[in-house]
Protein backbone atom coordinates (compact mmCIF):
# COMPACT_ATOMS: atom_id res chain seq x y z
CA UNK A 1 0.00 0.00 0.00
CA UNK A 2 1.56 3.53 -1.03
CA UNK A 3 2.19 6.12 1.67
CA UNK A 4 1.14 9.87 1.93
CA UNK A 5 3.73 12.06 2.35
CA UNK A 6 3.69 12.92 5.80
CA UNK A 7 3.70 9.08 6.45
CA UNK A 8 6.80 8.93 4.21
CA UNK A 9 8.83 11.53 6.19
CA UNK A 10 7.62 9.47 9.58
CA UNK A 11 8.88 6.16 8.28
CA UNK A 12 12.06 7.28 7.37
CA UNK A 13 12.40 9.06 11.01
CA UNK A 14 11.52 6.14 12.08
CA UNK A 15 13.59 4.15 10.08
CA UNK A 16 10.96 2.08 8.85
CA UNK A 17 10.70 0.99 5.29
CA UNK A 18 6.70 1.52 5.19
CA UNK A 19 4.24 2.70 7.58
CA UNK A 20 0.72 3.13 7.55
CA UNK A 21 -1.91 5.04 9.50
CA UNK A 22 -2.79 4.28 12.77
CA UNK A 23 0.80 2.80 13.70
CA UNK A 24 2.48 3.53 16.47
CA UNK A 25 6.04 4.63 15.57
CA UNK A 26 9.36 6.52 17.46
CA UNK A 27 10.77 9.28 15.30
CA UNK A 28 13.71 11.01 15.53
CA UNK A 29 13.56 14.45 15.53
CA UNK A 30 15.48 17.14 13.50
CA UNK A 31 14.00 20.03 16.23
CA UNK A 32 12.17 21.13 19.61
CA UNK A 33 10.72 24.05 19.69
CA UNK A 34 9.00 26.07 22.75
CA UNK A 35 8.21 29.41 23.69
CA UNK A 36 8.50 31.64 26.44
CA UNK A 37 4.51 30.32 27.82
CA UNK A 38 5.33 26.69 27.63
CA UNK A 39 9.05 26.38 27.44
CA UNK A 40 9.08 26.70 31.50
CA UNK A 41 6.52 24.32 31.95
CA UNK A 42 9.00 21.63 29.82
CA UNK A 43 12.19 22.88 31.63
CA UNK A 44 10.24 22.06 35.04
CA UNK A 45 9.53 18.52 33.94
CA UNK A 46 13.29 18.22 32.50
CA UNK A 47 14.23 18.69 35.67
CA UNK A 48 12.46 16.07 36.82
CA UNK A 49 14.14 13.88 34.52
CA UNK A 50 17.07 11.80 35.13
CA UNK A 51 19.07 13.09 31.93
CA UNK A 52 22.42 15.16 32.58
CA UNK A 53 21.09 17.80 29.60
CA UNK A 54 19.71 18.22 26.42
CA UNK A 55 20.20 15.20 23.12
CA UNK A 56 21.70 18.21 20.95
CA UNK A 57 22.29 22.11 21.84
CA UNK A 58 21.27 22.46 17.83
CA UNK A 59 18.19 21.13 17.62
CA UNK A 60 16.08 23.15 20.20
CA UNK A 61 14.92 26.25 19.10
CA UNK A 62 13.74 28.42 22.01
CA UNK A 63 12.05 31.80 20.93
CA UNK A 64 10.07 33.97 23.77
CA UNK A 65 7.62 35.31 21.88
CA UNK A 66 4.22 35.43 23.47
CA UNK A 67 4.34 38.03 26.33
CA UNK A 68 8.16 39.86 25.14
CA UNK A 69 9.42 42.25 25.99
CA UNK A 70 7.99 41.07 29.46
CA UNK A 71 4.64 42.05 30.05
CA UNK A 72 4.46 42.18 33.12
CA UNK A 73 6.38 40.60 36.49
CA UNK A 74 5.27 37.33 36.00
CA UNK A 75 5.81 37.20 32.50
CA UNK A 76 9.40 38.55 32.85
CA UNK A 77 10.06 35.07 35.85
CA UNK A 78 8.95 32.68 32.68
CA UNK A 79 11.38 34.26 30.07
CA UNK A 80 14.46 34.31 32.68
CA UNK A 81 13.92 30.89 33.48
CA UNK A 82 14.13 30.17 29.22
CA UNK A 83 16.77 32.57 29.03
CA UNK A 84 18.79 30.53 31.89
CA UNK A 85 18.03 27.39 30.37
CA UNK A 86 19.07 28.26 27.50
CA UNK A 87 22.37 29.92 28.61
CA UNK A 88 23.18 26.73 30.99
CA UNK A 89 22.45 24.09 27.85
CA UNK A 90 23.74 26.56 25.55
CA UNK A 91 21.15 26.39 22.98
CA UNK A 92 22.62 27.89 19.77
CA UNK A 93 18.88 28.82 18.80
CA UNK A 94 17.28 31.21 21.71
CA UNK A 95 16.29 34.15 20.03
CA UNK A 96 16.84 36.87 22.60
CA UNK A 97 14.79 40.33 22.44
CA UNK A 98 16.21 42.03 19.34
CA UNK A 99 16.57 38.89 17.31
CA UNK A 100 13.65 37.10 18.10
CA UNK A 101 10.61 37.19 16.11
CA UNK A 102 7.51 35.32 16.26
CA UNK A 103 8.48 31.91 16.44
CA UNK A 104 6.66 29.64 13.73
CA UNK A 105 7.84 33.14 10.99
CA UNK A 106 11.23 32.79 12.52
CA UNK A 107 12.50 29.69 12.29
CA UNK A 108 11.56 28.77 8.66
CA UNK A 109 13.52 32.71 7.98
CA UNK A 110 16.64 31.55 9.80
CA UNK A 111 16.43 28.67 7.71
CA UNK A 112 16.02 26.03 11.27
CA UNK A 113 13.22 24.60 8.99
CA UNK A 114 13.55 22.56 5.60
CA UNK A 115 11.85 19.91 3.55
CA UNK A 116 12.03 16.06 4.81
CA UNK A 117 12.77 17.14 9.02
CA UNK A 118 10.37 16.07 11.79
CA UNK A 119 9.45 19.06 13.71
CA UNK A 120 7.97 18.83 17.22
CA UNK A 121 7.34 22.43 19.29
CA UNK A 122 5.18 23.00 21.91
CA UNK A 123 2.74 25.28 20.47
CA UNK A 124 -0.24 24.39 18.35
CA UNK A 125 0.78 25.94 15.07
CA UNK A 126 4.02 24.39 15.08
CA UNK A 127 2.42 23.24 11.55
CA UNK A 128 3.55 26.17 9.79
CA UNK A 129 6.86 24.28 8.41
CA UNK A 130 4.57 22.16 6.59
CA UNK A 131 4.27 24.70 3.79
CA UNK A 132 8.43 23.98 2.88
CA UNK A 133 7.34 20.26 2.80
CA UNK A 134 8.66 19.34 6.68
CA UNK A 135 6.48 17.18 8.90
CA UNK A 136 5.78 19.05 12.21
CA UNK A 137 2.94 19.03 14.76
CA UNK A 138 2.40 20.55 17.86
CA UNK A 139 2.74 18.97 21.18
CA UNK A 140 2.74 20.19 24.92
CA UNK A 141 4.71 21.10 27.37
CA UNK A 142 5.57 17.31 28.66
CA UNK A 143 6.60 16.10 25.07
CA UNK A 144 8.80 19.32 24.53
CA UNK A 145 10.74 17.88 27.68
CA UNK A 146 10.86 14.13 26.54
CA UNK A 147 11.85 16.08 22.90
CA UNK A 148 14.72 17.93 24.23
CA UNK A 149 15.98 15.13 26.38
CA UNK A 150 16.19 12.27 24.45
CA UNK A 151 15.86 13.72 20.76
CA UNK A 152 12.82 11.59 19.67
CA UNK A 153 9.11 11.33 20.15
CA UNK A 154 6.27 8.56 19.78
CA UNK A 155 3.30 9.32 17.04
CA UNK A 156 0.28 7.84 15.97
CA UNK A 157 0.86 7.93 12.09
CA UNK A 158 -1.82 9.96 10.61
CA UNK A 159 -4.34 8.69 7.58
CA UNK A 160 -4.96 11.94 5.46
CA UNK A 161 -7.17 14.11 3.46
CA UNK A 162 -5.63 15.81 0.35
CA UNK A 163 -7.02 18.67 -1.33
CA UNK A 164 -6.52 19.58 -4.72
CA UNK A 165 -5.95 23.41 -5.32
CA UNK A 166 -6.74 24.54 -8.73
CA UNK A 167 -7.13 27.37 -10.37
CA UNK A 168 -5.87 30.74 -10.25
CA UNK A 169 -7.22 32.75 -7.29
CA UNK A 170 -8.28 36.46 -8.05
CA UNK A 171 -7.33 39.61 -6.79
CA UNK A 172 -7.11 40.16 -3.04
CA UNK A 173 -7.43 36.66 -2.61
CA UNK A 174 -5.06 35.22 -0.34
CA UNK A 175 -3.93 32.13 1.52
CA UNK A 176 -6.12 33.03 4.26
CA UNK A 177 -9.01 33.35 2.17
CA UNK A 178 -8.11 29.71 1.00
CA UNK A 179 -7.65 27.89 4.81
CA UNK A 180 -10.68 29.61 6.09
CA UNK A 181 -12.71 28.67 2.76
CA UNK A 182 -11.36 25.38 3.77
CA UNK A 183 -12.01 25.12 7.82
CA UNK A 184 -15.89 27.02 6.65
CA UNK A 185 -16.15 23.26 4.85
CA UNK A 186 -14.77 20.44 6.85
CA UNK A 187 -15.45 22.02 10.50
CA UNK A 188 -13.24 22.56 12.81
CA UNK A 189 -12.59 19.03 13.84
CA UNK A 190 -13.06 18.12 10.12
CA UNK A 191 -9.49 16.59 10.30
CA UNK A 192 -9.31 15.32 13.40
CA UNK A 193 -5.96 13.55 13.94
CA UNK A 194 -5.28 13.41 10.54
CA UNK A 195 -2.82 15.41 7.94
CA UNK A 196 -3.80 17.59 5.15
CA UNK A 197 -2.03 17.19 2.12
CA UNK A 198 -1.95 20.11 -0.80
CA UNK A 199 -1.62 19.20 -3.84
CA UNK A 200 -2.65 20.72 -7.34
CA UNK A 201 -1.88 23.20 -9.75
CA UNK A 202 -3.16 25.90 -8.35
CA UNK A 203 -0.52 25.92 -5.87
CA UNK A 204 1.68 27.72 -7.92
CA UNK A 205 0.07 30.71 -8.01
CA UNK A 206 0.05 30.52 -4.18
CA UNK A 207 3.28 32.51 -1.99
CA UNK A 208 5.44 30.61 0.39
CA UNK A 209 3.67 33.61 3.06
CA UNK A 210 0.24 31.98 1.36
CA UNK A 211 1.70 28.16 1.94
CA UNK A 212 2.63 29.76 5.88
CA UNK A 213 -0.48 30.42 6.28
CA UNK A 214 -2.09 27.85 4.63
CA UNK A 215 -0.68 25.05 6.73
CA UNK A 216 -0.34 27.22 9.85
CA UNK A 217 -4.19 27.24 10.22
CA UNK A 218 -4.02 22.96 9.45
CA UNK A 219 -4.57 23.30 13.90
CA UNK A 220 -8.00 25.00 13.45
CA UNK A 221 -9.34 22.17 11.17
CA UNK A 222 -8.56 19.77 13.96
CA UNK A 223 -5.45 18.37 11.66
CA UNK A 224 -1.82 17.22 13.28
CA UNK A 225 -0.31 18.72 10.25
CA UNK A 226 -0.31 20.30 6.90
CA UNK A 227 1.95 20.30 4.42
CA UNK A 228 2.96 21.06 0.39
CA UNK A 229 4.91 19.00 -1.82
CA UNK A 230 8.09 20.95 -2.64
CA UNK A 231 8.39 22.96 -5.64
CA UNK A 232 10.36 25.69 -7.33
CA UNK A 233 9.37 27.93 -4.83
CA UNK A 234 10.10 26.27 -1.80
CA UNK A 235 13.21 25.04 -2.95
CA UNK A 236 13.90 28.55 -3.77
CA UNK A 237 12.80 30.10 -0.30
CA UNK A 238 14.71 27.23 1.32
CA UNK A 239 18.12 27.72 -0.24
CA UNK A 240 17.75 31.57 0.05
CA UNK A 241 17.39 30.88 3.69
CA UNK A 242 18.72 27.39 4.94
CA UNK A 243 22.14 26.07 4.53
CA UNK A 244 21.17 22.53 5.28
CA UNK A 245 20.20 20.07 2.93
CA UNK A 246 16.57 19.57 2.23
CA UNK A 247 14.90 16.01 1.28
CA UNK A 248 11.86 15.79 -0.54
CA UNK A 249 9.41 12.89 0.00
CA UNK A 250 6.69 12.48 -2.88
CA UNK A 251 3.43 10.53 -2.47
CA UNK A 252 3.14 7.77 -3.70
CA UNK A 253 0.41 6.85 -6.93
CA UNK A 254 -1.23 4.55 -4.82
CA UNK A 255 -1.51 6.84 -1.46
CA UNK A 256 -4.58 6.23 0.37
CA UNK A 257 -6.80 9.35 1.64
CA UNK A 258 -9.62 9.15 3.54
CA UNK A 259 -11.04 11.47 1.58
CA UNK A 260 -10.30 14.42 -1.21
CA UNK A 261 -11.18 17.90 -1.81
CA UNK A 262 -11.17 20.12 -5.00
CA UNK A 263 -10.56 23.50 -4.41
CA UNK A 264 -10.99 25.78 -7.49
CA UNK A 265 -8.89 29.36 -6.05
CA UNK A 266 -10.50 31.36 -9.30
CA UNK A 267 -14.31 30.95 -7.70
CA UNK A 268 -12.96 32.20 -4.20
CA UNK A 269 -14.39 35.25 -2.24
CA UNK A 270 -12.58 37.19 0.67
CA UNK A 271 -13.44 34.63 3.53
CA UNK A 272 -14.53 35.48 7.50
CA UNK A 273 -14.95 33.68 9.84
CA UNK A 274 -17.25 35.39 12.74
CA UNK A 275 -16.98 34.25 16.47
CA UNK A 276 -16.88 32.42 17.89
CA UNK A 277 -15.54 29.54 15.70
CA UNK A 278 -13.17 29.98 12.56
CA UNK A 279 -15.47 27.48 10.95
CA UNK A 280 -18.05 30.04 11.04
CA UNK A 281 -17.42 31.39 7.68
CA UNK A 282 -18.97 33.74 5.29
CA UNK A 283 -17.62 35.52 1.94
CA UNK A 284 -17.61 39.30 2.16
CA UNK A 285 -20.48 39.53 0.07
CA UNK A 286 -22.88 37.06 1.98
CA UNK A 287 -22.40 40.06 4.72
CA UNK A 288 -25.74 41.94 4.37
CA UNK A 289 -26.15 44.32 7.48
CA UNK A 290 -23.02 46.31 8.31
CA UNK A 291 -20.40 44.75 11.15
CA UNK A 292 -19.08 48.21 12.91
CA UNK A 293 -15.58 47.30 14.27
CA UNK A 294 -13.75 48.68 17.20
CA UNK A 295 -9.95 47.46 16.54
CA UNK A 296 -7.52 45.94 13.90
CA UNK A 297 -4.87 43.35 13.93
CA UNK A 298 -2.83 42.85 11.10
CA UNK A 299 0.17 40.12 11.72
CA UNK A 300 0.68 37.06 13.79
CA UNK A 301 1.97 33.65 13.25
CA UNK A 302 -0.71 33.23 10.55
CA UNK A 303 -0.52 36.70 8.92
CA UNK A 304 2.03 39.06 9.96
CA UNK A 305 4.76 37.98 7.56
CA UNK A 306 6.01 40.58 4.34
CA UNK A 307 3.70 39.40 1.99
CA UNK A 308 0.70 40.82 4.54
CA UNK A 309 2.48 43.79 5.26
CA UNK A 310 2.87 44.31 1.10
CA UNK A 311 -1.01 43.54 0.55
CA UNK A 312 -1.83 46.09 3.76
CA UNK A 313 0.34 48.76 3.07
CA UNK A 314 -1.04 48.89 -0.53
CA UNK A 315 -4.84 49.25 0.91
CA UNK A 316 -3.88 51.98 3.45
CA UNK A 317 -1.69 53.71 1.15
CA UNK A 318 -3.43 57.09 0.83
CA UNK A 319 -6.17 56.51 3.01
CA UNK A 320 -6.64 56.69 6.59
CA UNK A 321 -7.66 54.66 9.41
CA UNK A 322 -11.21 55.61 10.54
CA UNK A 323 -12.16 57.92 13.21
CA UNK A 324 -12.31 55.93 16.52
CA UNK A 325 -10.49 52.51 14.89
CA UNK A 326 -7.31 51.11 16.60
CA UNK A 327 -5.45 49.41 14.27
CA UNK A 328 -2.20 47.89 15.29
CA UNK A 329 0.02 46.74 13.05
CA UNK A 330 3.29 43.95 13.93
CA UNK A 331 5.67 42.78 11.68
CA UNK A 332 6.35 39.30 12.86
CA UNK A 333 10.18 39.27 12.51
CA UNK A 334 13.14 41.45 12.98
CA UNK A 335 14.38 41.40 9.40
CA UNK A 336 10.55 41.47 8.36
CA UNK A 337 10.18 45.01 10.34
CA UNK A 338 13.55 45.89 8.90
CA UNK A 339 12.59 45.31 5.09
CA UNK A 340 9.63 46.61 5.96
CA UNK A 341 10.63 49.47 6.86
CA UNK A 342 13.18 50.15 3.96
CA UNK A 343 10.24 49.54 1.40
CA UNK A 344 8.43 52.20 3.22
CA UNK A 345 5.48 50.44 4.38
CA UNK A 346 6.18 51.23 8.02
CA UNK A 347 5.80 55.03 6.89
CA UNK A 348 2.54 53.96 5.16
CA UNK A 349 1.07 52.39 8.35
CA UNK A 350 1.90 55.27 10.44
CA UNK A 351 0.59 58.04 8.20
CA UNK A 352 -2.46 55.75 7.57
CA UNK A 353 -2.96 56.34 11.45
CA UNK A 354 -1.59 52.66 12.51
CA UNK A 355 0.74 51.45 15.25
CA UNK A 356 3.63 49.53 14.18
CA UNK A 357 4.65 47.09 17.35
CA UNK A 358 7.93 45.26 17.92
CA UNK A 359 7.09 41.54 17.16
CA UNK A 360 4.98 39.92 19.53
CA UNK A 361 2.11 37.18 20.25
CA UNK A 362 0.42 39.61 22.32
CA UNK A 363 -2.85 40.85 20.72
CA UNK A 364 -3.71 37.11 19.10
CA UNK A 365 -4.13 35.18 22.19
CA UNK A 366 -5.46 38.96 24.41
CA UNK A 367 -1.83 38.89 26.36
CA UNK A 368 -1.34 42.35 25.47
CA UNK A 369 -0.80 45.20 22.87
CA UNK A 370 -4.61 45.43 21.55
CA UNK A 371 -6.83 43.29 24.41
CA UNK A 372 -10.45 43.93 24.00
CA UNK A 373 -12.80 45.37 26.54
CA UNK A 374 -16.52 43.99 26.87
CA UNK A 375 -18.92 44.06 23.69
CA UNK A 376 -15.90 45.51 21.38
CA UNK A 377 -15.08 43.91 18.30
CA UNK A 378 -12.10 43.10 16.19
CA UNK A 379 -11.58 41.96 12.95
CA UNK A 380 -7.96 40.41 12.59
CA UNK A 381 -5.63 38.53 10.71
CA UNK A 382 -4.70 35.72 13.95
CA UNK A 383 -6.04 32.30 13.47
CA UNK A 384 -8.34 32.12 16.37
CA UNK A 385 -11.39 33.70 17.64
CA UNK A 386 -12.94 31.51 20.55
CA UNK A 387 -14.67 33.18 23.43
CA UNK A 388 -12.32 35.56 25.05
CA UNK A 389 -9.40 34.85 23.08
CA UNK A 390 -7.99 38.37 22.73
CA UNK A 391 -9.74 39.85 26.04
CA UNK A 392 -13.14 40.11 27.45
CA UNK A 393 -15.31 37.06 27.21
CA UNK A 394 -18.03 39.23 25.64
CA UNK A 395 -15.72 40.65 22.65
CA UNK A 396 -16.10 39.51 19.42
CA UNK A 397 -13.05 38.34 17.15
CA UNK A 398 -13.84 38.01 13.06
CA UNK A 399 -10.53 36.05 11.15
CA UNK A 400 -9.66 37.91 8.01
CA UNK A 401 -7.16 38.26 5.19
CA UNK A 402 -4.56 41.41 5.48
CA UNK A 403 -6.51 43.15 2.60
CA UNK A 404 -9.68 42.71 4.21
CA UNK A 405 -8.47 43.96 7.41
CA UNK A 406 -7.18 46.72 6.15
CA UNK A 407 -10.17 47.94 3.87
CA UNK A 408 -12.30 47.23 7.62
CA UNK A 409 -9.91 49.61 9.35
CA UNK A 410 -10.38 52.44 6.70
CA UNK A 411 -13.80 52.03 6.90
CA UNK A 412 -14.70 51.11 10.54
CA UNK A 413 -16.78 48.42 9.41
CA UNK A 414 -16.06 44.79 7.96
CA UNK A 415 -15.45 45.67 4.04
CA UNK A 416 -13.77 44.05 0.68
CA UNK A 417 -10.73 46.19 -0.27
CA UNK A 418 -12.94 45.96 -3.31
CA UNK A 419 -14.88 48.21 -2.51
CA UNK A 420 -12.69 51.05 -2.14
CA UNK A 421 -11.36 50.95 -5.78
CA UNK B 1 -8.64 2.26 39.18
CA UNK B 2 -11.72 4.19 39.37
CA UNK B 3 -13.16 7.64 39.12
CA UNK B 4 -16.17 8.92 40.82
CA UNK B 5 -17.70 12.30 41.12
CA UNK B 6 -20.91 14.18 39.85
CA UNK B 7 -20.68 15.61 36.38
CA UNK B 8 -20.27 19.29 34.73
CA UNK B 9 -21.50 18.72 31.17
CA UNK B 10 -20.35 20.81 28.38
CA UNK B 11 -20.67 20.92 24.58
CA UNK B 12 -19.02 20.79 21.25
CA UNK B 13 -15.38 22.45 21.06
CA UNK B 14 -14.71 23.19 24.63
CA UNK B 15 -11.35 25.10 23.40
CA UNK B 16 -8.28 25.81 25.55
CA UNK B 17 -8.94 29.23 25.71
CA UNK B 18 -11.92 28.95 28.00
CA UNK B 19 -10.50 26.14 29.77
CA UNK B 20 -7.86 28.33 31.12
CA UNK B 21 -7.77 31.86 29.33
CA UNK B 22 -4.15 32.95 27.86
CA UNK B 23 -3.88 36.31 30.40
CA UNK B 24 -3.48 34.25 33.50
CA UNK B 25 -0.47 31.80 31.36
CA UNK B 26 1.62 33.98 33.22
CA UNK B 27 1.72 31.61 35.74
CA UNK B 28 2.17 28.12 35.13
CA UNK B 29 1.35 27.30 38.98
CA UNK B 30 -1.39 24.72 39.02
CA UNK B 31 -3.30 25.64 42.18
CA UNK B 32 -3.16 29.65 40.85
CA UNK B 33 -4.04 27.78 36.95
CA UNK B 34 -7.04 25.57 38.97
CA UNK B 35 -8.48 29.01 40.10
CA UNK B 36 -9.10 30.21 36.65
CA UNK B 37 -10.62 26.86 35.32
CA UNK B 38 -13.32 26.91 32.89
CA UNK B 39 -13.81 30.51 33.70
CA UNK B 40 -14.78 31.95 30.33
CA UNK B 41 -17.54 29.12 29.60
CA UNK B 42 -18.82 28.77 33.51
CA UNK B 43 -18.12 30.89 35.91
CA UNK B 44 -19.67 29.16 38.54
CA UNK B 45 -17.27 25.61 37.78
CA UNK B 46 -14.48 26.82 40.16
CA UNK B 47 -16.61 27.34 43.13
CA UNK B 48 -18.83 24.42 42.80
CA UNK B 49 -16.50 21.73 41.72
CA UNK B 50 -15.20 19.16 44.29
CA UNK B 51 -12.44 16.57 44.23
CA UNK B 52 -13.53 13.44 42.42
CA UNK B 53 -16.31 14.92 40.19
CA UNK B 54 -16.42 14.49 35.98
CA UNK B 55 -16.65 16.85 33.45
CA UNK B 56 -18.54 15.06 30.12
CA UNK B 57 -18.39 16.68 26.95
CA UNK B 58 -19.17 16.58 23.34
CA UNK B 59 -16.96 16.72 20.47
CA UNK B 60 -13.46 17.81 19.88
CA UNK B 61 -12.81 19.08 23.65
CA UNK B 62 -9.88 20.63 24.13
CA UNK B 63 -9.29 22.41 20.59
CA UNK B 64 -6.67 24.90 20.02
CA UNK B 65 -3.46 25.94 21.70
CA UNK B 66 -1.25 23.33 22.86
CA UNK B 67 -1.20 24.81 26.46
CA UNK B 68 -0.39 21.96 28.62
CA UNK B 69 -1.62 24.43 31.07
CA UNK B 70 -5.21 23.52 30.12
CA UNK B 71 -5.09 19.49 31.35
CA UNK B 72 -3.36 20.79 34.20
CA UNK B 73 -6.04 23.20 35.65
CA UNK B 74 -8.40 20.83 35.30
CA UNK B 75 -6.77 17.70 36.96
CA UNK B 76 -5.44 20.85 39.73
CA UNK B 77 -9.12 22.09 39.92
CA UNK B 78 -10.03 18.26 41.70
CA UNK B 79 -11.42 16.50 38.34
CA UNK B 80 -11.15 13.00 38.33
CA UNK B 81 -11.73 12.24 34.50
CA UNK B 82 -13.18 13.94 31.24
CA UNK B 83 -14.95 12.27 29.07
CA UNK B 84 -16.18 13.18 25.52
CA UNK B 85 -17.03 12.18 22.34
CA UNK B 86 -13.67 12.83 20.52
CA UNK B 87 -11.10 14.78 21.88
CA UNK B 88 -8.43 17.31 20.00
CA UNK B 89 -5.14 15.39 19.78
CA UNK B 90 -3.20 17.23 21.38
CA UNK B 91 -5.30 17.82 24.49
CA UNK B 92 -5.24 14.25 24.22
CA UNK B 93 -1.50 13.73 24.10
CA UNK B 94 -1.35 16.54 27.15
CA UNK B 95 -4.00 14.80 29.49
CA UNK B 96 -1.76 11.67 29.23
CA UNK B 97 1.23 12.73 29.90
CA UNK B 98 0.53 14.70 32.58
CA UNK B 99 -1.96 12.01 33.84
CA UNK B 100 -5.22 13.48 34.17
CA UNK B 101 -7.37 10.40 32.65
CA UNK B 102 -9.72 10.84 29.63
CA UNK B 103 -11.94 8.51 28.05
CA UNK B 104 -13.72 8.55 24.21
CA UNK B 105 -17.21 7.70 24.65
CA UNK B 106 -19.91 9.19 22.13
CA UNK B 107 -22.94 7.06 23.80
CA UNK B 108 -21.95 8.30 27.56
CA UNK B 109 -21.58 12.01 26.21
CA UNK B 110 -24.75 11.70 25.17
CA UNK B 111 -26.52 10.34 27.55
CA UNK B 112 -25.10 11.69 30.84
CA UNK B 113 -26.58 14.67 31.95
CA UNK B 114 -25.05 17.64 34.37
CA UNK B 115 -25.44 16.78 37.98
CA UNK B 116 -25.39 12.79 37.33
CA UNK B 117 -22.83 10.85 39.79
CA UNK B 118 -20.64 9.02 37.41
CA UNK B 119 -18.41 6.09 38.13
CA UNK B 120 -15.15 4.78 35.42
CA UNK B 121 -13.56 1.89 35.71
CA UNK B 122 -10.63 2.01 33.86
CA UNK B 123 -9.25 -1.30 33.81
CA UNK B 124 -13.05 -2.11 32.09
CA UNK B 125 -13.54 1.20 30.03
CA UNK B 126 -17.04 0.85 31.50
CA UNK B 127 -18.85 4.14 32.87
CA UNK B 128 -21.70 3.89 34.98
CA UNK B 129 -24.33 6.78 35.29
CA UNK B 130 -25.44 5.97 39.02
CA UNK B 131 -28.25 8.60 38.84
CA UNK B 132 -29.93 7.00 35.79
CA UNK B 133 -28.81 3.81 36.27
CA UNK B 134 -27.44 3.30 32.66
CA UNK B 135 -24.12 2.05 31.94
CA UNK B 136 -21.30 2.49 28.70
CA UNK B 137 -19.19 0.89 27.33
CA UNK B 138 -15.80 3.21 26.47
CA UNK B 139 -11.70 2.06 25.77
CA UNK B 140 -9.92 0.14 28.68
CA UNK B 141 -6.99 2.37 29.81
CA UNK B 142 -4.17 0.36 28.51
CA UNK B 143 -1.21 -0.81 31.68
CA UNK B 144 0.98 1.41 30.80
CA UNK B 145 -1.41 4.62 30.54
CA UNK B 146 -2.93 3.06 34.13
CA UNK B 147 0.91 3.37 35.42
CA UNK B 148 1.26 7.10 33.80
CA UNK B 149 -1.76 8.29 35.45
CA UNK B 150 -1.44 6.56 39.20
CA UNK B 151 2.63 7.71 38.26
CA UNK B 152 1.09 11.73 38.18
CA UNK B 153 2.36 12.11 34.52
CA UNK B 154 4.86 10.28 31.47
CA UNK B 155 8.18 12.25 33.53
CA UNK B 156 7.48 10.15 36.39
CA UNK B 157 6.75 6.81 34.30
CA UNK B 158 9.64 7.08 32.41
CA UNK B 159 11.74 7.46 35.49
CA UNK B 160 9.90 4.78 37.27
CA UNK B 161 10.76 2.51 34.53
CA UNK B 162 14.82 3.63 34.64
Amino acid sequence: MGMTMTQKILAAAAGLPSVEAGQLIEARLDLVLGNDITSPVAIREMEKMKVSGVFDKDKIALVPDHFVPNKDIKSAEHCKCVREFALRNEITNYFEVGEMGIEHALLPEKGLTVAGDVIIGADSHTCTYGALGAFSTGVGSTDMAAGMATGKAWFKVPGAIRFHLVGKPGKWISGKDVILHIIGMIGVDGALYRSMEFVGEGIRYLSMDDRFTIANMAIEAGGKNGIFPVDVAAKAYMEEHSARKYRIFEADEDAVYDEEYTIDLSTLRPTVAFPHLPENTHTIDEIKDPIAIDQVVIGSCTNGRLGDLRIAAKVLAGRHVAKGIRCIVIPATQAIYLQAMEEGLLKTFIQAGAIVSTPTCGPCLGGYMGVLAAGERCVSTTNRNFVGRMGHVTSEIYLASPAVAAASAVTGRISCPCGLE
Amino acid sequence: MNAKGSVFKYGDNVDTDVIIPARYLNSSDPAELAAHCMEDIDKDFIGKVHKGDIIVARKNFGCGSSREHAPIAIKAAGVSCVIAETFARIFYRNAINIGLPIIECAEASRGIEAGDEVEVDFDSGVITDLTKGTKYKGQPFPEFMQRIISEGGLINYINSQS
